[in-house]
């Protein structure tokens, strides 16, 4: 019966984040309580620093459009795949199993009807969230013809076979999102990464509140790398501003089980100061645990998504929402034509990742769109929209 | 069958109310002893509204459970629900009371299939139910494209999220509260009444029930259908309290099973009563309570949960040869 739980438990919150969930055995290293606890086991000093810094960085290309945009770009060759068109472009998804694979599997089709003229055919394989379907996906593309293949990995370690042998054949190989561990993609498009989330997030919270104040922190999920690089990021910002880290707690995606722990954390220590999250998917059931309590909403973050921005706006709440922009999903399509074309692309390519800040907010909060759309999907320009997203 | 006599709430029976009570009191003490304004009217309402969910679940598995069979798809039965609430309702608030209406034929529905499927076709309830809950879990997926669409009305969520206020003493009363002690109330009277006493002597030998002219498929169905109905209810509180969400049943028919059984219920039919197991829903919201402000991570609570699951049993397959 145990077991059964356990695993159910497991199986009904293993769809509760946009991050990769990598088959990495990391146990939970945060402490709860007070402190931050030990560095996450997910941690690397060098990728850190790189982020950081990116934060920082202008990027080149056009603007108004960061998707076509890149950070510190260095450009590879890519002659050798120049061909005249029309192509069919083949596309090898990790799964839609989540709202923000959601808006960014629509944002990308919608790209993809941009350049009807240009793609005769465009193929989509859903992997459903599984690695050896994937496996299988990617080896069935190859025997289709396709002149470019763009793959979203569902996990790094697993996909990485797969997608060298991809290469192996000689066509064009785009990954984005999530990452292997090949060099052999034409290649890699992200956006700066989640050291990058969880910093900005900790150091407004950390900013915003008095000195010395009581944060709770609320993770979905440990052992997911993305998330966990969240964290570690956010704990050395707030071991550094020197704030009182009343509770790290997982929250499975779960709102009632958010608003529960915060209602509880209220009730153990009178007020919290700030509520740190490595995910906006229950930053509202957070944000009304303070409300059903009688008390302020202290400074949180939350992301992109609409239901958030909408009680923020409504609520005059001191919040910011770092993303991981749903925008990346159109910049694959782009470095595909523009590698048939055989002209040069940045590798890696680094996307920038804004932030929503209390002075942008306006131009994001769209009362119109789904609560579970993300507003930074840069599609407001493609066709279709804003039915394609509703 | 016994009839009840005015004592046995105080004696140590199998299936009594004693242990539970004395649990239940042990955990209250140590929680006001770490946090002495726990059981100050406005914390002990949130809780208690909060709780309610949890608490309806364990009444309507105590029906299921005293009949002899399990039900494993109420978790995935309410997460259903809240999901299908949201994209009808669409944040329209004139579709509460029609939605709310399909919503209880689509719980009955399930409950009816979950009993006719258990008794008519003899498949263990364990193996029905846990057909049902991955097939709930599947349908909801795949009708929702794996994200829940539209959102449910402020007026759809005001049952389980607001409460009446301003009021002398208790400050605050959650609408849950009342709705929880109404149900509670309802499932007392059908504990008294024939089908009550007719479930428990199906639970515990349904030879002889069905021997003495019991319709023993009709009185299973049944408590399949009032767990279910339950389950509906419980939906509109969580969905109420926080939204839609996939997760918004994840794991309450584990809750439900751990409280049932912690009251007093046998698992295997025939003794408990659904006061008992109403509290052990509220002694376990108690306990997760005590481990929070203890400092324990909330990552224990299935171990927790399996572990009472079975130091329960074993308790209980200890002290049965006395009855």
């Amino acid at each position: 019966m145990t077991v059964l739980a356990v695993s159910a438990l497991l199986v009904l919150s293993g769809c509760a984040t946009d991050e990769p969930t990598t088959g990495a055995s990391g146990s939970p290293s945060a402490g709860t309580g007070s402190g931050t606890g030990e560095q996450s086991k997910f941690f690397v000093r060098a990728d850190y620093d790189k982020q950081l810094a990116l934060l920082d960085a202008t990027p080149t290309g056009p603007a108004g459009k960061p998707w076509e945009q890149a950070l510190n770009p260095e450009m590879v060759e890519t002659a050798k795949f120049k061909k005249p068109g029309p192509y069919k472009i083949c596309f090898s998804n990790a799964g839609l199993n989540n709202p923000w694979r959601q808006v960014g599997f629509k944002t990308m089709r919608a790209e993809v009807d941009t350049h009807r003229g240009r793609i005769s055919e465009f193929v989509h394989v859903d992997a459903e969230g599984k690695d050896q379907k994937q496996i299988a996906d990617i080896n069935d593309l190859l025997g289709k013809g396709c002149h470019a293949l763009i793959v979203s990995p569902n996990t790094t370690a697993t996909l990485t076979p797969a997608v060298e042998a991809a290469c192996r054949k000689g066509l064009p190989v785009i990954v984005f999102d999530r990452g292997v561990d090949t060099t052999c993609p034409v290649t890699f498009i992200n956006p700066i990464g989640g050291y990058g989330f969880g910093h900005v997030a900790a150091e407004f919270v950390s900013q915003k509140m008095k000195a010395g104040g009581k944060v709770l922190a609320l993770r979905i999920l440990p052992g997911v790398d993305a998330l966990e690089t969240r964290w570690a990021a956010a704990k050395i910002a707030f071991d550094k501003a020197g704030v009182d880290i009343v509770g790290v707690e997982f929250t499975d995606g779960d709102p009632a089980r958010t608003k529960k722990i915060v209602n509880d954390y209220i009730q153990r220590y009178g007020t919290i100061d700030g509520v740190w999250m490595d995910a906006g998917a229950v930053a509202g059931a957070a944000v009304e645990a303070f409300e059903d309590a009688g008390k302020p909403v202290p400074p949180i973050n939350g992301e992109d998504q609409l239901d958030f921005l909408k009680l923020w706006k409504d609520k005059k709440l001191t919040a910011i929402a770092p993303t991981y922009p749903t925008y990346q999903w159109r910049t694959p399509i782009i470095a595909a034509l523009k590698i048939l074309d055989g002209e040069q692309v940045p590798n890696p390519w680094k996307l920038p990742q804004p932030t929503i800040t209390r002075d942008n907010l306006d131009e994001y909060v769209d009362p119109t769109m789904p609560p579970l759309h993300y507003a930074m999907c840069g599609c407001t320009d493609l066709p279709g929209y804003p039915r394609r997203w509703k | 069958m016994r009839i009840a006599r005015p004592p046995r709430l105080l004696t140590f029976r199998s299936g009594g109310l004693a242990p539970i009570l004395v649990i239940l009191a042990v955990l209250l003490i140590l929680l006001t002893a770490r946090q002495p304004d726990f059981l100050s009217p406005p914390s002990l309402m949130s809780f208690l509204g909060r709780s309610a969910p949890v608490v309806l679940l364990a009444a309507g598995q105590y029906f299921v459970i005293v009949s002899g069979e399990l039900d494993l798809s109420v978790g995935s039965l309410v997460t259903a629900q809240v999901v299908i609430a949201a994209r009808l309702i669409d944040g329209d608030p004139s579709a509460g009371r029609p939605v709310a209406v399909l919503l209880l034929a689509f719980g009955i529905a399930v409950g009816l299939v979950n009993g006719l499927v258990t008794t008519l076709l003899r498949v263990p309830s364990f193996i029905t139910t846990l057909g049902m809950f991955l097939i709930l879990v599947g349908a909801v997926y795949l009708w929702s494209d794996g994200a829940p669409k539209g959102g449910l009305s402020e007026e759809f969520r005001r049952l389980g999220r607001s409460a009446f206020e301003d009021l002398p003493v208790l400050g605050r009363i959650p609408y849950a509260l009342v709705v929880l002690l109404a149900a509670a109330a309802a499932a007392l009277v059908l504990t008294r009444s024939d089908f009550g006493r007719t479930l428990v002597a199906v639970g515990g030998n349904p030879r002889t029930a069905e021997l003495s002219g019991v319709r023993v498929w009709r009185a299973k169905t049944m408590a399949f259908v009032l767990s279910s109905v339950a389950a509906t209810l419980a939906a509109v509180l969580i969905g109420g309290y926080s939204g839609v969400s996939f997760q918004a049943g994840a794991g309450l028919e584990f809750g439900a099973i751990t409280a049932a059984v912690l009251g007093g219920v046998a698992l295997g039919g025939g003794r408990g009563s659904v006061v008992g197991a109403m509290l052990g829903a509220l002694t376990l919201e108690t306990l997760f309570t005590l481990m929070n402000f203890y400092g324990v991570s909330g990552a224990l609570r299935p171990t927790v949960q399996g572990a009472i699951i079975l130091l329960a049993v074993a308790a209980a397959s200890f002290r049965l040869p006395s009855r």
